[in-house]
């Protein structure tokens, strides 16, 4: 499991429009970098990223290699009720990742 | 002589065929022949850039996010990297705000584009130019 | 910077070229100073001043901060049962915010079991060792970057604080001797960039001071977290002299000299840097 930093306010009015933030440890390697043996290390990429709300997506990603390593994006969305954001990272191997966190909407 | 091999064994290769028309055949392929505005999409990324590896990009549109008008997708395009495509993203009336911000990388100085597609089908983009420094020390593969 | 044509101006001859620009340079003022002057203790300003305001907001804010992704696996890991003892971290010391509270301030230190002085990693896997009964983590490994920069963390906002006496003045002396001395191909020293020219460009970017307020830090060049002797390291290879190993005294010694030279400053762990 990588290391992963979401920050989502823990309380929110409902109708107001809050900022999520997400970070993910990946080295994101772009297939074009040489190594040491002097070839090409492969790519190894997080391709998608996808965030649901209480099961209904609210936002999606495609990444390609000229995303930053440790993945940082940063959204919004409107606080419709209590519950739970899901946050599901994917790489290109189809290796998934999902964590989640929840907020109170009063 | 070795040192100098290490050096230059930390270099990235960037293929030939990175260019301004690359990104043109990219962005057509999501616009088809719709045609693109400039205006309502705004990208910010630093204009002077100290490290190429992790560029802040916010893209922001004008937009009032109804569930009649409201931005479906945004994609982000730029033209000398060995891909003309950086993200794209999905959107809907449940964003409250069009906008998300990232990092990125840019192999060189160039141009970025936003294009943003809206629920009514237009497509509309901006674009901002980026110079790119070069780190003052580089270090070896093998650190 | 001339461009080849397609940007793709290799960059170790950038990289040689800013260094040549700077040595004749040096060279053409060689007559106004010899020796390297040490900065007036109420100018020095930490590398966070010499980074773009957007590095800067990257540093400072928690939930943005890269390195914090590192801080976050050494608290797992400060909680992890291992070893023959198979005892964690905080089995012995508790919760780290208040056992670790500016403990990375005072590293280097002298340890008189040994005679010399250590840095935190290597302080790290002596207790690891010795107490734990675990395996040493390697240099620069994941975990031990990570445990280094949740530990350091804790030194956050206190001021920099190594000791100095008698026994330890030899090995700052013996650190401070390697910041002035002129080395590598490029037959240029630590003193002459970071005490003479700091604020100046170099290839795009300022010049810093040098202090090392943040280790380890996140570094964009180099898309993760690093320690400060990976940062030594890289500084000798730029100036083409042969890095020493890791772990090696003279790392150690230098990392003791800056550290004294930074005495005062308060700790930013982990920074983010270019």
């Amino acid at each position: 499991m990588a290391r992963a930093l979401i920050n989502v306010p823990a309380t929110a009015k409902k109708g107001e429009v809050i900022e999520i933030k997400t970070m993910i440890a990946h080295v994101m390697e772009t297939g074009y970098r040489i190594g040491v043996t002097g070839k090409p290390i492969p790519r190894d990429i997080i391709d998608r990223f996808v965030c649901t709300y209480n099961g209904e997506e609210i936002f999606s990603a495609e990444l390609f290699p000229a995303i930053s390593a440790n993945p940082f994006i940063s959204f919004f969305t409107v606080a419709t009720e209590s519950g739970t954001l899901s946050f599901a990272w994917t790489d290109q191997h189809g290796q998934t990742q999902v964590q989640t966190a929840q907020i109170v909407v009063e | 002589m070795l040192a100098g091999c290490g050096a230059l064994a930390r270099f990235t290769v960037r293929p030939a065929a990175a260019t301004p028309e690359m990104m043109a055949e990219a962005v057509r392929r999501f616009v088809g022949e719709a045609p693109v505005r400039r205006g309502r999409v705004k990208i910010d990324v630093p204009p002077i850039v100290e490290n190429g590896n992790t560029v802040p990009c916010v893209v922001a549109v004008d937009s009032p996010m109804t569930e009649t008008d409201f931005v479906k997708a945004i994609h982000v395009f730029n033209e000398k990297n060995p891909l003309p495509h950086v993200i794209s993203v999905k959107l809907g009336p449940r964003a409250g705000r069009a906008g998300f911000s990232t990092r990125i990388r840019l192999a060189d100085s160039q141009t970025v584009t936003a294009i943003a597609e809206l629920s009514d089908g237009t497509f509309w983009s901006g674009d901002v130019d980026v110079i790119v420094t070069l780190a003052a020390c580089i270090e070896e593969t093998t650190h | 910077m001339t461009d080849g044509g397609d940007g793709s101006l290799p960059r170790h001859a950038a990289t040689a070229a800013a260094g040549l620009g700077l040595v004749v340079v040096l060279l053409a003022g060689a007559w106004t100073a010899v020796l390297a002057v040490e900065i007036p203790l109420n100018q020095r300003k930490s590398g966070s001043e010499f980074i773009s305001p957007d590095t800067r907001a990257m540093q400072d804010d928690d939930t943005e901060n890269p390195g914090m992704l590192s801080v976050l696996d050494g608290e797992a890991l400060w909680k992890e049962k291992a070893g023959v003892t198979q005892k964690s971290c905080a089995d012995c010391h508790g919760e780290a915010a208040v056992s670790m509270k500016a403990v990375a301030a005072r590293y280097p230190a002298f340890m008189p079991a040994l005679g010399r002085p250590v840095d935190l990693e290597q302080r790290i896997n002596l207790s690891r060792v010795a107490d734990q009964k675990s395996a040493a983590l390697p240099f620069e490994s994941k975990d031990l970057l990570a445990l280094t920069a949740y530990i350091a963390r804790q030194s956050r906002g206190m001021p920099i604080a190594v000791e100095e006496n008698a026994q330890s003045k030899p090995f700052i002396e013996a650190g401070r001797e390697i910041f002035e001395r002129r080395q590598g191909q490029l037959d240029l020293s630590c003193a002459q960039c970071h005490d003479d020219n700091w604020g100046k460009r170099l290839a795009g970017g300022l010049v810093p001071q040098a202090h090392p307020t943040g280790y380890p830090i996140y570094r964009l060049e180099w898309q993760e977290l690093g320690s400060l002797q990976r940062r030594l390291r890289g500084c000798m290879s730029a100036v083409r002299a042969t890095p020493y190993e890791y772990g090696a005294p003279e790392l150690v010694n230098l990392e003791f000299y800056l550290m004294w030279r930074a005495r005062g400053m308060t700790m930013e762990t982990p920074a983010v840097r270019p």
